[in-house]
């Protein structure tokens, strides 16, 4: 494969490559929608209908899917291929992630509706930001240039920041916003060191020559790994993997619940999908180098979040330190840089948005007004307050927990086995009894909602204000149950799906 | 074989039924019953044609059905029949009507039975998966509703006990869990397809020694857990002693069943040579199981905890008798666990209505019920006869056939168990006698007899309690072909011989 690079000479025209869009397409339909939206919401600020924001941002979502449908067939019938100078790749792997960040876009948007009525926030901006956000996901997705990975990420980032603070008038979520900005700020200074370091011992930063070139060199000196390093750091850290997950908690715990869901959904997949596209497909003849690293990192998250969870008292907390373990059995996966290990990690991202997604939709109702309230005592008695929300909050929790008939339990099985199969047994026995740690504090949350005892003397009573839902909410709530159960009964097409959304061969 | 697909049947009728059940309106309990005793009366009579159209005298699997669910992954729907399932099934089939009608939830009925009969199809899944996923998927979908059974309808302890069960059992199935891939994955490195099949995965064997040992441990431990044996067992207790009446039924009746019917039918079946060597291991367990869970049951002040620690040495029996690895030790064992889980399950109801009276488990609390209540002491008397296994009733042919199993194969351990069946007496006769016996005093004056309704739900039972007691051919007929191929198999694989009388034996 050969960079085409535009070549600059003096006293001639810039050579511009030619943009095939719909490469780009669902990256692009999100960001040309962004702009549309945030200029629409200039000249209508006044008397919209209900839900027309939340509505569009579904239409537009709904609308990437189609050129990705396009190019899933086209790669399915011609193959895999870059576009735009080399700049972006067209592979299963980038539509499989752009369907996960559609999803989990959808999901927020209805959710989000009836939350920025209730918190008098609204408006397009939390929209369009998530579109942006979105769309930088996607590019990273399909990225095969560091610089556009670098871009992706930049984007992805800075519209999260914004979306973390959103709640102006309330502290934690200014708080969150700080904290997320600067340590995000910190990993991307990490990341793009990184890059400099993979450029300077391999000289390019395209994907493709990258491989190329360490194919044929056998680089010794350490330059190539500290980049890896670099790179691990600053993608880990937007993964909320083990030791870079230090933000977690205290981001997901301030951010409005909705941004919290999407942030959850969203920088994870694109986290990985770029981690997955660097290491298990352009660095893969080093992977003897990054395999004990990731192994590390996996170990590490799986029981640092799992434990940690079990001590929370508050559950946007507690979901955030599970969402680490999360991204702990995901790394399972990609640490065996199998295809079966990269679909495993790849069914596990799209099982886990619609958990996560639909958890904290349970979460933004209960909380009430102002997102206060998310403690254990909040969910006290829920059954009997609205026994639907609290049964459908218990199957994302016991899908989770990794529970048969969900697909949390498919996607715990998948990387499991991938592992397995790489003969990890280790990894594979740590990954299980991490999930039995987890189970705990899943269950403890059950408990709460369906077995608290009634409040003894003195203590204080469970709450009794009522909970509304929004119909937004309860239909972001119905497709994440939906496919929870659906696909934990009927999986063989989603793992079909995954299995064929493989990385470029590089 | 048959048009009609019963095993699925079996396993969808009663997840059909929780769905109605949770469809009927929350004010209207009473409706709840009468279909969830439908549904599960539906199930026992479907049961009880595969019993009746079982063929006698074959080995292998009946009934089979065989649907490609996951087709990439070699996964199907797999269900079958054999001698040594088909009991199993049938038991659970029978106490399931049992604990429903012999007890109520004291609230939300609704919910309370959907989770009755979610545990059900679960539990005849596990019976009757031969894939090992489909196998997986039951196993852990039982955790589900006995978890909120335990925890949502019991005693004071319920949520610690709940809480308890679940971590225990869950932790035993995720290394069964990496036990099951590897197998799968070995297998599939060695022949090229994926598949997970029991029976394909049994006959292409291919691995070595070392790795059967670690994937039978992965497997074992996720069973001892289940059973409990020994040092396993701790959750027992509390969660038998926490749970509502039903569902200690069914815990001790049925779900006891599982680690012991999946020894045979995993880990006999798949590691036959590594089940042979480690034969000294477990039975030495039983047999501590026995003694241990006698003495303990001894000193216990809770009747209900009492029952709980017999079922350690009871299932220390099961345990002793599967790995005598001789005919009738399985054979035995086998009975046994359908005795157990009619004896224990109706103690377990008896009890239950004790505390319905008395709203006391403790013993030092009772006193002279027999003078109050004649019928009542005598039907507990009945039950608890056939627990400590007298003659004539079916704890003793169990006993008897477990004992002989492994007398024959192992004649210390069937030396030491035999104890067992005399401390079983002790415990049993001096809880009865400190129950029923004496003057009566103050509340326990106005104990109530044994209703009609009462003796309706146990009649069935006791009468299956005599039957197997004096006439056990029947049964010991239909599993012996499937114990006898079992054992060969074992034999054949670690290079030994049962002694001819094992296998001599018509009865």
């Amino acid at each position: 494969m050969i960079a085409a690079v535009a070549q600059v000479q003096p006293g001639q025209p810039l050579q511009l490559p030619h943009v095939d869009w719909v490469t780009i397409g669902p990256a692009g339909i999100f960001f040309v929608g962004g702009l549309a939206m945030l200029l629409a919401g200039v000249f209508l600020r006044r008397r919209v209908p209900r839900g027309l924001w939340s509505g569009t941002t579904v239409v537009i979502a709904v609308l990437a899917l189609w050129p990705a449908f396009h190019l899933w067939h086209q790669i399915a019938s011609g193959g895999a291929r870059t576009a735009i100078a080399d700049a972006v790749v067209v592979d299963g792997f980038s539509i499989f992630i752009d369907v996960v960040i559609i999803s989990a876009v959808v999901m927020a948007a209805l959710l989000t509706d009836g939350y920025l009525r209730r918190e008098n926030l609204e408006g397009t901006e939390f929209y369009v930001l998530m579109l942006f956000s979105a769309s930088g996901g996607m590019l990273m997705a399909s990225a095969n240039d560091l610089i556009v990975v670098f871009l992706g990420l930049e984007i992805l980032s800075i519209a999260l920041y914004t979306l973390a603070g959103f709640q102006q008038r309330r502290e934690g979520s200014q708080e969150a916003a700080i904290k997320y900005f600067v340590l995000g700020a910190f990993s991307s200074a990490f990341f793009l060191y990184g890059i400099a370091l993979v450029y300077g011992s391999t000289g390019s930063t395209n994907l493709g020559v990258i491989a190329d070139f360490l194919r044929t060199n056998s680089l010794t000196n350490g330059l190539l790994l500290g980049g890896f390093a670099l790179l691990i750091v600053g993608l880990g850290f937007k993964v909320a993997a083990v030791p870079f997950h230090m933000w977690t908690p205290d981001v997901y715990q301030g951010s409005p619940t909705p941004a919290t869901a999407f942030m959850a959904a969203v920088a994870k997949a694109a986290g990985f999908a770029a981690l997955l596209r660097l290491f298990v497909s352009t660095f893969n003849t080093y992977r003897l180098d990054w395999q004990p690293i990731v192994w590390a990192l996996a170990v590490l998250s799986l029981l640092v979040g799992s434990v940690l969870a079990v001590v929370q008292t508050d559950v946007k907390r507690m979901l955030a330190y599970s969402s680490i373990a999360h991204a702990g059995y995901v790394l399972v996966g990609f640490q065996t840089a199998s295809n079966r290990g990269v679909a495993g990690a790849l069914f596990y991202l799209f099982a886990y948005a619609f958990m996560i997604v639909g958890s904290f939709a349970v979460v933004t109702l209960v909380s009430g007004r102002g997102d206060t309230d998310a403690s254990l005592d909040a969910f006290r008695g829920l059954s009997s307050r609205r026994p639907a929300l609290a049964f459908v909050f218990t199957i994302f929790l016991l899908a989770q927990t990794g529970v048969p008939l969900t697909s949390g339990f498919l996607a715990k099985f998948y990387v499991i086995s991938a592992a397995v199969e790489a003969h990890s047994y280790a990894l594979a026995i740590i990954a299980m009894i991490a999930a039995v740690i987890a189970a705990f504090f899943y269950l403890r949350l059950i408990v709460v909602m369906y077995m608290a005892a009634p409040a003894a003397e003195g203590e204080e009573a469970a709450p009794t204000a009522r909970i509304p839902i929004a119909v937004g909410a309860g239909m972001s709530l119905t497709i994440a149950v939906g496919f929870t159960l659906v696909v934990g009964f009927l999986p063989a097409s989603v793992f079909d799906f995954a299995r064929h959304a493989t990385l470029l061969k590089l | 074989m048959l048009g009609f697909p019963v095993l699925t049947a079996l396993i969808v009728l009663p997840a059909i039924g929780a769905a109605l059940v949770v469809a009927i309106p929350r004010t209207r309990p009473e409706i709840v019953k009468v279909v969830a005793l439908a549904v599960s009366v539906a199930v026992l009579v479907l049961a009880c044609y595969g019993l009746y159209e079982f063929a006698t005298g074959t080995a292998g699997f009946q009934f089979v059905s065989r649907h490609v669910w996951i087709k990439q992954w070699g996964i199907s729907w797999h269900l079958g029949i054999d001698g040594i399932s088909l009991f199993l099934v049938v038991l659970t089939a029978l106490l399931f009507p049992f604990a429903l009608a012999g007890s109520d939830a004291h609230h939300d009925v609704k919910a309370y039975t959907a989770w009755m009969l979610v545990l059900e199809a679960g539990c005849l899944g596990v019976f009757l998966a031969l894939d090992l996923f489909l196998f997986f998927v039951f196993w852990e979908i039982v955790l589900v509703p006995m978890y909120f059974l335990i925890g949502g309808w019991g005693y004071e302890g319920r949520v610690y006990a709940a809480l308890k069960f679940f971590i225990y059992t869950m932790t035993g199935s995720a290394l069964m869990l990496v036990g099951i891939l590897a197998l799968v994955f070995i297998h599939a490195g060695h022949t090229g397809h994926l598949t997970f099949d029991l029976q394909t995965l049994a006959r292409e064997q291919s691995f070595s020694g070392s790795t059967a040992r670690w994937l039978f441990a992965a497997f074992a431990v996720s069973f001892a857990i289940k059973v409990p044996i020994f040092p396993l067992h701790t959750w027992l207790p509390d969660a038998h002693t926490e749970a509502p009446t039903a569902g200690s039924v069914i815990l001790a009746g049925v779900l006891l069943k599982l680690g012991t019917y999946g020894f045979l039918r995993f880990g006999l079946y798949l590691f036959p040579k590594v089940s042979h060597d480690l034969a000294p291991l477990l039975l030495t367990l039983g047999v501590v199981g026995i003694i241990y869970g006698a003495i303990v049951a001894a000193v216990q002040r809770d009747l209900k905890r009492l029952i709980a620690y017999s079922s350690v040495a009871h299932l220390g029996f099961i345990i002793l008798g599967t790995f005598a690895l001789t005919t009738q030790g399985v054979q035995g064992g086998i009975i046994q666990m359908v005795n157990h889980g009619l004896s224990t399950g109706a103690l377990f109801l008896l009890v239950g209505m004790i505390y319905e009276r008395r709203h006391t488990r403790e013993i030092a609390d009772l006193g002279g019920l027999q003078k109050v209540a004649p019928v009542f002491a005598g039907v507990f008397m009945l039950v608890m006869l056939s627990s400590v296994g007298l003659p004539g009733l079916n704890g003793f042919v169990g006993e008897f056939l477990v004992l002989i199993g492994t007398f024959i194969s192992r004649r210390w351990w069937a030396v030491v168990a035999a104890t067992g069946v005399i401390l079983a007496a002790v415990y049993l006769l001096w809880a009865y006698q400190r129950v029923f016996h004496g003057v009566p005093e103050g509340e326990n004056l106005k104990f109530p007899e044994l209703r009609w309704r009462e003796g309706a739900v146990l009649a069935p039972v006791l009468a299956l309690i005599v039957f197997l007691g004096v006439y056990p051919k029947p049964v010991l007929d239909r599993m012996e072909p499937s114990v006898r191929t079992l054992v060969e198999r074992v034999d054949r694989q670690a290079g030994t011989h049962q002694p001819s009388v094992a296998q001599g034996g018509h009865r």
